[in-house]
Formats: C-alpha cells, sequence, structure tokens
C-alpha cells in the first residue's frame, strides 16, 4: 500500500494546480494520471482565459463585477453566484501567477498580456497565447511541477504516470484514498490518502462528435458516483458551434473572435437572422450560436446537409498567422485546406461537460477529504452553459482552492493515515472484479458497445432535446448498460493492456451517460445547452434548481438542490 | 473500399525472443482515415493486444509519436493517403527502449528535459502584474514554445543513438527556449547544463531533428544559438 498525504487524480491544469498548491503547503502530494500529465486534454484548448485586467483598449472599463454577471448571465443564471464571484476575484492574480511561472502570452504592442473578445464577453478579455493557450498554460504548470518534483525546500511530489484510478475509497463518509491500475504491469494497489482532489476531466467521448481527446471517458465521474458521491447538473452538455467537419476537432471561439464569419449555403451570416444572436452575431454565447447552426442545417441551408463554413479570408493571412496558427496548422493538416484562401467547414460538436462530482465553492464534496477541481467538478460557475475562456480559468482558480483546502484539512485532520482495512477490503473487492472481467467469457464485443452508445447520445442527447428522444436513449444506454456485463475483452494479458483500460472506462462511460440522459428527460424546461423542443422556455418555478444524481444499482436516483443567488436576481436572458 | 496492408512492430520484452512484424488488412473504410484510426481498428477489431499510447488525436499532445513509413511523425495527423502507398509500416520510436510493441520507455526522454531545468528562472522577485515583454521579445521564444515533447527529432537523430547520455534536441531546445526568454535571468546556469561532453557540442548539425519535427520546429537552430551564446561567454565574457 502506497501513502500520500494528498492524492490528486488527474494531470491537466486543475490537477497539476492542486498539486503545486499541496507541494507548497509541505505536505506530500501524488499525482496519478492516466496519460503522462502533458498529454492531458487541457493540452488542447485553444482561445484563451478570461480575466477582467483591462489590457485592451476596449477593456479599460472591465471589472470583476461585469465579468461575473456575464458568467451568471451566460449560465443562463444556473451558475452559483458567490462561487462565481470567488472566480472572478481570483482571476486575474492567478493569470498574473501564471505568467510569473513563465507562460508565454501573447503580448499588446505596450507589452502587457493581450486579450481578444469571446462569445458572451461584455469586453475583450480573454487573454491568449495564440491559439494554443491550453498547451502553453498546461507546459507552464508541468515546469513548475517538474521543479519542485526535485526541490528538497518542499514537500515531496511524485507523479505516477499512466495509472488509471478504478475505485473511490469512502468509510464512514471519509475518504481513505483510492485504488489504482498500473497500465505498465496490470496490477491494482491502494492508494492511502488523507484526502483526495479529483481533477479528471469532462466526459466527451460519451458522444462520437465531441472535440475531446479520446481519453475524456467520463471514468474520473463514474468513480466517486460509484462511491455514493452525487453528480451534478449532468444533463447541461455544451456544444461547441465550431468543430471541424468530419473529425470534431476544435476550431477555437477564437477564429470568430478575431473577425471570422459564419455562412450558410447561401452565403448569409445567419446568425444575423436569429433574435438571440442578431447583435453579437458569430460571438453570440456558445449554446445560442449551436441551437442557430443546427437550424440552418436542419432547414437545408448548411452544405451537404452536414456542415456550415466558417470564413476567415478577409482576416488576411499575417492575422492567422500570429492569432491563428494551430487552426491553420490543423485545417491544412486533417483537411488539406488553408483558412487563408477557402472557408472551414465545421458543425458543432459535444465540447465540454458543464456538469460534474458535485462539490462546494472550496471543491469539496459531501464526502471528508474529498474534492473536485476542474471540468471534473461542478461547483458550479458555468451553470447551465460556459461561456469561451471560463474554462481554462475554472481549472487554475479551483484547482488552487481545492489544494489549498484540502491541504488545511489534512493538517488539522486527527486520525491522519487510517483507513488501511477500508482499503485492503476495496483493493480485494477490484482484483475480484478484474480477475471476473479477464476470464468472462461473454458474447459482447466492447467496440460495438461503445459505438452504440456514441451514437445515441450523439442522435438523442443532442442540442434539441424532446420526451421521445431522451426515453428512447435512456432505454438503449440501460440496454447496453445490460450488454456491458456480458463482454468478453479480446486481451487478457498483463502489460499494457490497452484493451482492458478502455473497456474498464466503458463501464464507467455508460453510467455517466445514464445520468446525463435521466437528468434531461427530468428537466422538463430550457435552460443553457439544454433545449427541450417540448418546454421551449425557462421554467424558474420548477428549475432553477441543481439536479443532483445519486448512483444505485438500478440506475440514477435524482434530487435537487438549490442554486445561490446572492448578487444577480434571474432574469430573461437576452443578447 | 480499398484494403491497405498493416506491417506493425510486435515486441513484448518479457516473453518474446526477438520482435516481428504482424501482418493486418484493414479497409480504407473512412475519407482521410488516420494512421491512429486504422491502429485503432485493428486494436477494436482484429487483435486486442496491440498496445500503442494515444490522446488528443489531433497532433497536439504528443503521444503517439512512431515510425511511419520511413519517417518518424504522429500517427494521428498522417492520413493513410497521403503516404501514397497501400502498404504501411508502423515501428516504435527510435533509441527507446520499446515495453511493448509501439509503447517505448518516455523516461530516459523526459530525465534529459528535466536536466536541464525547463522552467523559468527570473532571479528577481515578481512585479504586481505581468512582467513586461514587447512583442518583439515575445517572438524570440517563438516557434520553440510550441515543442509538444513528441520525441520524434529524438528518435531520429543520429547522436543519441550512439551517446546514450547526450541531451539530444528536444531538451536543448528547451534549453534554447529559456534562454531566450526576456523574462529569464539565468543565462549562466543554462549554459552551465548544456556546454558540456554531452551538450551542445555533441550535436553534429545533421538538421534530422528538424526534418521530422510535427511542429516544425527548428532544434538544431536553437542547438547553434546555445553554442553561440556559451562561445560569446568563453570569449567575451557575456
Amino acid at each position: 500500500m502506497k501513502y500520500h498525504d494528498v492524492i490528486i487524480v488527474g494531470g491537466g491544469l486543475a490537477g497539476l494546480r492542486a498539486a503545486i498548491e499541496v507541494n507548497m503547503h509541505n505536505l506530500r502530494a501524488a499525482v496519478l494520471s492516466k496519460v503522462y500529465p502533458i498529454r492531458s486534454h487541457s493540452i488542447a484548448a485553444q482561445g484563451g482565459i478570461n480575466a477582467p485586467l483591462g489590457n485592451h483598449p476596449r477593456g479599460s472599463y472591465d471589472s470583476w463585477e461585469r465579468h461575473a454577471f456575464d458568467t451568471v448571465k451566460g449560465s443562463d443564471y444556473l451558475a452559483d453566484q458567490d462561487a462565481v464571484v470567488r472566480m472572478i476575484k481570483d482571476a486575474s492574480a492567478r493569470i498574473f501567477e501564471m505568467e510569473h511561472w513563465g507562460c508565454p502570452f501573447s503580448r499588446t504592442p505596450d507589452g502587457k498580456i493581450a486579450q481578444r473578445p469571446f462569445g458572451g464577453a461584455g469586453f475583450p478579455r480573454t487573454c491568449f497565447a495564440a491559439d494554443k493557450t491550453g498547451h502553453m498554460l498546461l507546459h507552464t504548470l508541468f515546469e513548475q511541477a517538474v521543479k519542485y518534483e526535485s526541490a528538497a525546500e518542499r514537500g515531496e511530489m511524485k507523479i505516477y504516470n499512466e495509472w488509471i484510478v478504478t475505485s473511490l475509497v469512502v468509510e464512514n463518509g471519509v475518504c481513505r484514498g483510492v485504488i489504482a491500475l498500473e497500465l505498465a504491469t496490470g496490477k491494482l494497489e491502494a492508494f492511502k490518502a488523507d484526502a483526495v482532489i479529483f481533477a479528471t476531466g469532462g466526459a466527451g467521448r460519451l458522444y462520437s462528435n465531441s472535440t475531446n481527446a479520446l481519453i475524456n471517458t467520463g471514468m474520473g465521474m463514474a468513480v466517486p458516483y460509484w462511491a455514493g458521491v452525487p453528480l451534478k447538473d449532468m444533463e447541461f452538455v455544451q456544444f461547441h458551434p465550431t468543430t471541424l467537419y468530419g473529425s470534431n476537432i476544435l476550431m477555437t471561439e477564437g477564429a470568430r473572435g478575431e473577425g471570422g464569419y459564419l455562412t450558410n449555403n447561401k452565403g448569409d451570416r445567419f446568425t444575423a437572422n436569429y433574435a438571440d444572436s442578431r447583435k453579437a452575431m458569430e460571438v453570440a454565447p456558445r449554446d445560442i450560436v449551436a441551437r442557430n447552426m443546427t437550424t440552418e442545417i436542419l432547414e437545408g441551408r448548411g452544405f451537404e446537409d452536414a456542415y456550415l463554413l466558417l470564413d476567415l479570408r478577409h482576416l488576411g493571412e499575417e492575422k492567422i498567422a500570429t492569432r491563428l496558427p494551430g487552426i491553420r496548422d490543423i485545417c491544412q493538416k486533417f483537411l488539406g485546406i488553408d483558412p487563408v484562401d477557402q472557408p472551414i467547414p465545421v458543425q458543432p460538436g459535444q465540447h465540454y461537460t458543464m456538469g460534474g462530482i458535485d462539490c462546494d465553492k472550496d471543491g469539496l464534496s459531501k464526502v471528508k477529504g474529498f474534492y473536485a477541481a476542474g471540468e471534473a467538478a461542478c461547483v458550479s460557475v458555468h451553470g447551465g452553459n460556459r461561456l469561451g475562456g471560463n474554462s481554462l480559468l475554472d481549472t487554475i482558480v479551483f484547482g488552487k482552492i481545492a489544494g489549498e483546502h484540502a491541504s488545511d484539512y489534512v493538517v488539522g485532520k486527527a486520525d491522519l493515515g487510517a483507513g488501511d482495512k477500508a482499503l485492503e477490503d476495496a483493493l480485494a473487492r477490484e482484483e475480484e472484479k478484474l480477475k471476473k472481467l479477464l476470464s468472462s467469457t461473454g458474447s459482447e464485443d466492447p467496440s460495438v458497445i461503445k459505438e452504440e452508445m456514441q451514437k445515441a447520445m450523439k442522435d438523442d442527447v443532442g442540442i434539441f432535446r424532446t420526451k421521445e428522444q431522451l426515453g428512447r436513449a435512456l432505454q438503449r444506454i440501460r440496454e447496453l448498460r445490460d450488454r456491458y456485463k456480458k463482454i468478453r475483452l479480446k486481451h487478457t494479458g498483463a502489460k499494457y493492456n490497452y484493451d482492458l483500460m478502455w473497456n474498464i472506462e466503458l463501464g464507467g462511460s455508460l453510467d455517466v451517460a445514464e445520468v446525463i440522459v435521466a437528468g434531461a428527460l427530468a428537466r422538463e424546461e430550457s435552460r443553457g445547452s439544454h433545449f427541450r423542443r417540448d418546454f421551449p422556455k425557462r421554467d424558474d418555478e420548477k428549475f432553477l434548481k441543481h439536479t443532483l444524481a445519486y448512483y444505485t444499482p438500478d440506475g440514477p436516483r435524482l434530487e435537487q438542490s438549490n442554486v445561490n443567488l446572492d448578487h444577480w436576481a434571474p432574469k430573461e436572458r437576452k443578447y | 473500399m480499398a484494403d491497405i496492408t498493416f506491417k506493425v512492430f510486435r515486441f513484448d520484452p518479457g516473453t518474446d525472443s526477438a520482435p516481428r512484424f504482424d501482418t493486418f488488412v484493414a479497409p480504407l473504410f473512412k475519407k482521410g482515415l488516420t494512421v491512429l484510426e486504422a491502429l485503432f481498428y485493428i486494436q477494436e477489431k482484429l487483435d486486442g493486444s496491440l498496445a500503442f499510447r494515444a490522446s488528443c488525436r489531433e497532433g497536439v499532445c504528443g503521444s503517439c509519436a512512431m515510425h511511419i513509413n520511413g519517417k518518424y511523425r504522429l500517427a494521428c495527423e498522417t492520413q493513410v493517403s497521403e503516404l501514397g502507398s497501400d502498404g504501411v509500416i508502423v515501428q516504435p520510436l527510435g533509441h527507446l527502449k520499446v515495453l511493448r510493441d509501439l509503447v517505448v520507455d518516455m523516461e530516459p526522454f523526459f530525465a534529459k528535459y528535466k536536466y536541464i531545468k525547463p522552467y523559468l528562472m527570473p532571479g528577481s522577485p515578481s512585479p504586481e502584474r505581468e512582467w513586461p515583454q514587447t512583442v518583439g521579445e515575445h517572438a524570440k521564444v517563438m516557434p520553440s514554445i510550441d515543442c509538444i515533447l513528441c520525441a520524434c527529432c529524438h528518435a531520429s537523430c543520429t547522436v543519441t543513438a550512439t551517446d546514450p547520455d547526450y541531451l539530444g534536441p528536444a531538451a536543448l531546445l528547451w534549453a534554447d527556449r529559456f534562454a531566450r526568454d526576456s523574462r529569464d535571468n539565468s543565462l549562466d546556469e543554462r549554459l552551465r547544463l548544456v556546454d558540456q561532453l554531452h551538450g551542445i557540442w555533441r550535436c553534429h548539425t545533421i538538421f534530422s531533428c528538424q526534418e521530422v519535427c510535427p511542429k516544425d520546429l527548428d532544434p538544431t537552430g536553437c542547438i547553434a544559438d546555445l553554442k553561440r551564446k556559451a562561445m560569446k561567454r568563453k570569449l567575451f565574457g557575456h
């Protein structure tokens, strides 16, 4: 059994920021990551990170109040306002800290961090490093982790590369650690910890049309869910308006922030034809643009009934080369087109999981010593719809906060190092489960189950939803869950068994998918990204509430919880 | 639907006496099919024992670097049709120990990266806001900051083949990236780490690294830059 003071699961931005914070508190931190941390999905974030720095000439009147209000309004009032205020008040400090640690942000002519306009924001407040902001931030945090991995003046910092956490161990409402599988050996190991922070990212790969990395299977949400921690607001799934046709690789909102047009097969900038995007046009919030694009395609104004065009040609080669080099590169490599000469074929695609592990504004869940941060968590600061540029902010602000609170909790904890028995029992249970999976002689092919799940989610739990579709999807997912019990692995070896890894995770994906569908079915209103054709209006009386989903063997048990409305009264969301 | 023949390097050092190539036939089942998608097809439909790393599938995370039809590249951004052949040969990264199939031991690669102190060392307390940096100063760290640590350069380098202690193109590129940063103030320390037997002088300027870099970076040029800086230090003391 391994023992660290605080274990962080996930090595993306939130996880590394939390680990650095724990390390700063002179505690022994360990990061368990199923990939090398710099392979985490944070690396793929493009457009930028929001803070009211006021560095842009048109941003000098920006303030934390305005940024917080835009976030709350963008969330369709489902975000917890106290949490949003906390995030925004910390925003500038966190970004300056990243800059001090070496993050190569793009610059204004007077040498400050450059900012660009983004959807749903009153001012240009999205700080960026070309269109590779996630890459630059993640490398910066990885560099800091490397620095302190070997620094004697701080607590121990250890990174476990390529370990998959399969179980969270909770004993009488107190977190005791995790059970994890080492990919290199195929062995399970118990990790004792006085606090555990999950920063495992989103669940995009429940859908076939996602921008997410292949590793974003939702397993990191399933593990605490199985241990009794509720998932919150999972029905809120963000569809990004502009993903590359075919592969659904992200084409940053920054492309529109820099002035790109969206056009239909008549050559019209159609966003002008919809009441909710008439004013902001292409830089209206994501839920609105994605819906309007889908309507264009459904009404026959798309190309091949599948895509629209993102036109950057008028921006000119110099601007594209300096501000959007990454997406130019992707277009050239994946489609063989250069956006300098040709418009980019784009379609909306799954992009972000607003919901996640239920936690409060300290990152703490209902289980003592168990925290969550970043996309895996639902504080909630994004509510029904996240604004572009707020997710990177969420990761570093709440990564730090979770690390801080977990450290304080450990320092004050009376029964340090307790829980051996619970961990040993859990390890034995996991070993039994693994043995069963490896020796299963069932007839189901898991890759088929995965494909069917992804298709059901794409077809029936997408941008526009109805009771009929959701009912069908729920039935389908439940049927797939039953079939999953009878899968047969193609490979039963111990070392680097990727067949085993992907298919352990498939079990998590199916349960998280069920939570999304059940939540969407129960929420009989339209709010943010969740649009019900059969209930097209927002219903604050019944649904200005978070959805909490608790695991039961027969499917999720749903409850509601209150939304914090300390600062602004809900109003109709108009742009 | 045309069929493509994949010859894939297979090796489990624990059980196999020698590596071998397995042959798989996969249909060209979609337009723009990438080598990574084909490998997943093989893993999911033909042989679940095939081991390879993957994450972002869009050329930014650096997981799936491998040797494909004669060149080190990222499997995810290499389209089968672009290879101009109905046969695809896939091998693991070179100069790194094979752990299984296409999975190699990345530790020596990362150890070198860590050795050069890959983090900003400003040498003075941070200001309240950002460090001022002009657009021109910022441009000096570009494009090296795009490095994704995929190790294509390391695998292609003929010097890493003969000197296992050679710091290699990736680590040296990162040393240069920080040496170029106007906010960094530790050139002496950076040069001390690389101005040594297994450091910058080992580079024979063969340009293999630059040729294979999926991000079109120029590690050879970065190493030359460090050599110039080191010589200047020695001759003129600055």
